[in-house]
């Protein structure tokens, strides 16, 4: 085993300092972890998963770069793809690699490059090990939809069943369906928490609490004087027309799981590879949608750490400069003019708003007691923080959260054009009567269900032809990529078995904007 | 806490999944291999080296908007000088976000898609279904070298060659089916009837129990633990073995006549006869020939940059090329192949005895000859048949391993060479 765990020593060197050298040791790691631990847990009473902090080298980063950012990941060849892409711009040094990169899974992992320093190695533990490990574990989307205890095993079962597929039906087989259920992968999420069936026993005792009720509130004369029709306030659910019990019901937005349940043709281990991308996607599906504050959470987290550490005297002043280097252009955020733009930095927003809300809550102007009179000078920061970390996610966050300070510093302004105008007009800007606009523009920029094209399966002639008619509910008149669309139809042919068509229709009005060309099933 | 050092893991994770990428592509990345080949030095495309790839068959399509269409609206940071009402253009391209849509890094949206290949996967697709013509050598059943293989089982052989496993598995098997009994049987029975002995000295028991043991060991004595029809040898036969080294001459005229640009070429024909050849046999030595009307061998240096003038007497080169075979390189136990190029210039009383040596000393010690007219430009090849060309055309008809073609530009040399080696069932 290539474990190396090293006996606690947590003596410090130097009169207080964590560490004096620049290379980094496992010593040092160990004492600069407990350091922090003892600051995240301790003073900012944060609340996370057990940590396990792997090292690794470049090459192995690359390796997780291409299996997105998982530590195992089935075969397919578009991680190669991402691999032979990720490396080329490393070597040619077009791109630097990430410091980290952590799972959320329990033990929290975070992978640790072997080339950092040890002040970069001390600033990427506070980061990984403690900001998004405490987010990970506290927020409700994360909460509710990932499962951190199974994903490891969960991935491993994935692998070897993909192996053992690729083994009994052949890797051509086997890359069909994944190609096809990877450009499924952004519809095979499940939005809302399906309505639990109710289980048999359930039935059982619901029912009989009704009855007891009905006999418990009898009275003669409701019984006798009201006509019976009228007394029935609900048909019991044995009256409904019969529906069989695994028919997914329709419209349905989870495209992989209706092909998953329904395609008639699949083969039962086809079936197993969608549901096992869908799980994926499923697992992915919080991280989409928190980038901001979960950037913005480790970002705040790591530079209070790492600035306690220093004031408590166990950062030297030499580690101090350098991690504000990389802190400073991590948080980097470059107008819109410049050609370094590349839309807004989620660490750069995230970072600011967490700052800022503490600000609000620690030294409010007369502006934030406007804006936010329930929090404005209420002096608990890291608990209203704590909170927002809880509950939001980024579109809700910045609806909530995003102050005219933040709004004035970041100098945001709104651009808006009709399609195919040859102007944009500047909407909004950050003035008192920009400032509402662009707090609600911006938050429907992180807004998943605006972004991703809102597509559901609205019919499949079962008793007919069969075919599988899929519907996309154009926002504002933005339509599909019709070349995208033609190859991604046909992957849904392809495993459906039977003729695909697809209609754009407008989400205010109802009407047809564009239909598809019927695609049939190749291959 | 735990800190894990995954450094020494082992490496290459992702190397299914390279080659499963490159299976996907290899159509595209054969024909940028190919175009590579053409358009390169023939040095660097022996090192993997940037390819690009249409991405064609690689996109990883999604349902995604049209930038181009519906109402935009976007918010952006930065702003120095804009009002509210103010109208500005839009960017020629892409939705308007500022630069960051064009070049997007993962390739989506763009037609190529750049990576690196490594030296063996570039050498694999670039000479993919090539083969030597006359990969063995035909004097092999002549050849004194054998390398004694396992080949199954034999009855009979000498002691040392017995296999224990195959004699004790056949006597075990024997012993089962003949019932010989085991020697715990025997010794339980020898017990009994000791106590037998002591209890009961007299009773009927004890006679049944020493008649019983007298049958058994007859039985084993006449059933014996090993015989002689249980022993088997590993059985061992003498395999030629393959000769795996081979030498390649490359012959050159060098006199006036032929140009730096001919050369150009004829050394790009040497270099790929060089890597195909180097990737069949675990060594390969090259004798660099060059003539003029005198022919010596030389250094690869000597050979592709020294001038030299003088008249062009072919023969000298094969008559060196012989010379070089009987002094270094037994025809036992070398595969030799030839690579001639010249611009076809000879001295035209030559000819005759050029022919001869080839058919008499040459084709028949050689696994191939390949001879390579290299011409100034395309015009070239519309001359009426050199003097060589002349003498050699006979022997691409009458024998199997002797080729000549023309080649005319940097682009023809890989077509030329791949008509060369492809497999004759490939030829459609």
């Amino acid at each position: 085993m290539p474990s190396a765990a090293i006996p606690g020593q947590a003596e410090p060197v130097d009169g207080g300092l964590l560490f004096a050298e620049a290379d980094w040791s496992y010593d040092a790691l160990r004492r600069t972890y407990d350091a922090i631990e003892e600051i995240a847990i301790g003073e900012l009473g944060l609340d996370v998963y057990p940590n396990q902090i792997e090292v690794i080298t470049a090459e192995q980063m690359l390796d997780a770069y291409a299996s997105i950012g998982m530590p195992m990941m089935y075969n397919h060849w578009s991680f190669g793809k991402h691999f032979a892409l990720n490396e080329m711009l490393y070597r040619k040094g077009a791109r630097g690699l990430a410091y980290e990169i952590v799972i959320n899974s329990s033990p929290c992992i975070s992978y640790i490059m072997e080339d950092n320093s040890m002040a970069m190695q001390a600033l990427v533990t506070a980061h990984a090990a403690f900001g998004h490990n405490h987010f990970f574990k506290n927020n409700n989307l994360f909460r509710q939809w990932t499962d951190a205890e199974a994903i490891l095993d969960y991935m491993q079962f994935a692998k070897s069943y993909i192996a053992r597929c690729e083994e009994r039906h052949g890797a051509r087989a086997v890359e069909r369906v994944l190609d096809a259920a990877h450009a499924l992968m952004d519809h095979g999420v499940n939005r809302y928490q399906r309505k639990r069936r109710v289980s048999l026993k359930d039935a059982e005792t619901r029912a009989r609490a009704r009855l007891r009720y009905e006999e418990e509130t009898y009275n003669d004369v409701w019984q006798r004087t009201v006509p019976p029709d009228a007394r029935r306030d609900r048909p019991e659910t044995g009256e409904q027309p019969p529906r069989p019990r695994d028919l997914v019901p329709l419209p349905e937005e989870n495209i992989l799981y209706f092909l998953e349940k329904m395609a008639p043709k699949l083969e039962p281990w086809q079936r197993e590879i969608l549901r096992i991308v869908r799980q994926l996607a499923q697992y992915f599906y919080p991280q989409k949608q928190t980038k901001v504050m979960n950037e913005g959470c480790a970002t705040y987290v790591h530079y209070r750490i790492m600035n306690r550490l220093h004031e408590k005297g166990m950062l030297s002043d030499g580690g101090m400069l350098e991690f504000l280097h990389s802190h400073s252009s991590v948080i980097f955020q470059p107008d819109f003019d410049d050609e370094r733009y590349s839309g807004i930095n989620p660490y750069a927003l995230g970072f600011e708003m967490m700052c800022d809300i503490q600000r609000i809550c620690e030294r409010p102007t007369g502006e934030d007691r406007d804006w936010f009179p329930d929090i404005a000078g209420n002096g608990d920061a890291m608990g209203t923080l704590k909170d927002a970390w809880a509950n939001y996610r980024d579109e809700s966050f910045i609806l909530q959260f995003l102050s005219p300070t933040v709004m004035r510093r970041f100098k945001l302004f709104r651009l808006c054009a009709g399609s195919g105008e040859p102007e944009y007009l500047v909407d909004a800007i950050h003035n008192e009567r920009g400032y509402q606009k662009i707090r609600k523009a911006l938050a429907r920029r992180y807004d998943v269900a605006l972004q991703d094209p809102n597509i559901q399966v609205t019919a499949a002639d079962l008793e007919g032809d069969r075919t599988l008619v899929l519907r996309h509910e154009a926002i504002a008149g933005r339509l599909l990529d019709k070349g995208e669309a033609a190859a991604v139809l046909q992957h849904v042919a392809n495993l459906w078995g039977y003729p695909v068509a697809m209609v754009e229709v407008d989400a205010a009005g109802g009407q047809t904007l564009r239909q598809h060309d019927k695609v049939v099933p190749r291959g | 806490m735990q800190i894990i050092d995954r450094r020494r893991n082992p490496q290459g994770k992702s190397l299914s999944n390279r080659q499963r990428f490159l299976r996907r592509a290899k159509r595209q990345i054969t024909e940028a291999v190919r175009q590579a080949s053409s358009e390169r030095r023939i040095k660097d495309v022996a090192d993997g080296e940037r390819i690009v790839i249409p991405s064609d068959g690689l996109r990883e399509p999604q349902f995604r908007h049209d930038p181009e269409t519906g109402q935009q609206d976007g918010v952006v940071p930065g702003n120095k000088t804009f009002r509210e009402g103010d109208r500005i253009p839009r960017p020629a391209k892409g939705g308007g976000r500022g630069a960051g849509r064009d070049g997007s890094p993962d390739g989506d949206g763009s037609d190529a898609f750049g990576f690196v290949l490594s030296r063996e996967e570039f050498l694999d697709i670039f000479l993919e279904d090539l083969e030597l013509p006359d990969l063995m050598k035909q004097t092999v059943g002549r050849s004194e070298h054998t390398t004694s293989e396992r080949a199954g089982f034999a009855v009979n052989g000498s002691p040392t060659n017995i296999n224990l496993l195959r004699t004790m598995r056949n006597s075990l098997s024997r012993r089962i089916a003949l019932r010989r009994p085991s020697n715990d049987e025997l010794e339980a029975l020898r017990l009994e009837i000791a106590e037998a002995e002591r209890t009961a000295p007299d009773s009927r028991r004890l006679d049944e129990l020493r008649i019983r043991l007298g049958l058994l060991e007859r039985r084993t004595r006449e059933i014996p633990y090993l015989d002689p029809m249980d022993i088997r040898f590993n059985r061992y036969e003498a395999v030629p073995k393959p000769i795996t080294q081979a030498v390649m001459f490359c012959l050159m005229d060098v006199s006036g006549s032929m140009s730096e640009a001919m050369k150009d070429l004829a050394k790009r024909f040497f270099m790929l006869l060089y890597l195909f050849i180097q990737r069949r046999y675990r060594h390969v030595e090259i004798v660099f020939i060059r003539h003029t009307h005198k022919a010596e061998e030389v250094d690869e240096d000597t050979f592709f940059y020294s001038r030299e003038t003088g008249g062009t007497v072919v023969s000298t080169a094969l008559v060196e090329m012989r010379r070089v075979v009987a002094e270094r390189f037994p025809v036992a136990d070398w595969n030799i192949y030839a690579a001639q190029a010249s611009d076809g210039d000879n001295l035209t009383a030559d000819g005759p005895e050029v022919a001869a040596m080839l058919a008499r000393d040459i084709l028949p010690i050689t696994q191939y000859f390949a001879y390579v007219e290299v011409s100034g430009g395309v015009g070239e090849l519309l001359k009426t048949d050199s003097n060589l060309w002349r003498t050699y055309a006979p022997f691409s008809t009458s024998h199997r391993n002797f080729a000549a073609r023309r080649v005319a530009d940097r682009g023809d040399i890989y077509p030329v060479f791949r008509e060369l080696f492809t497999p004759e069932s490939q030829h459609a």
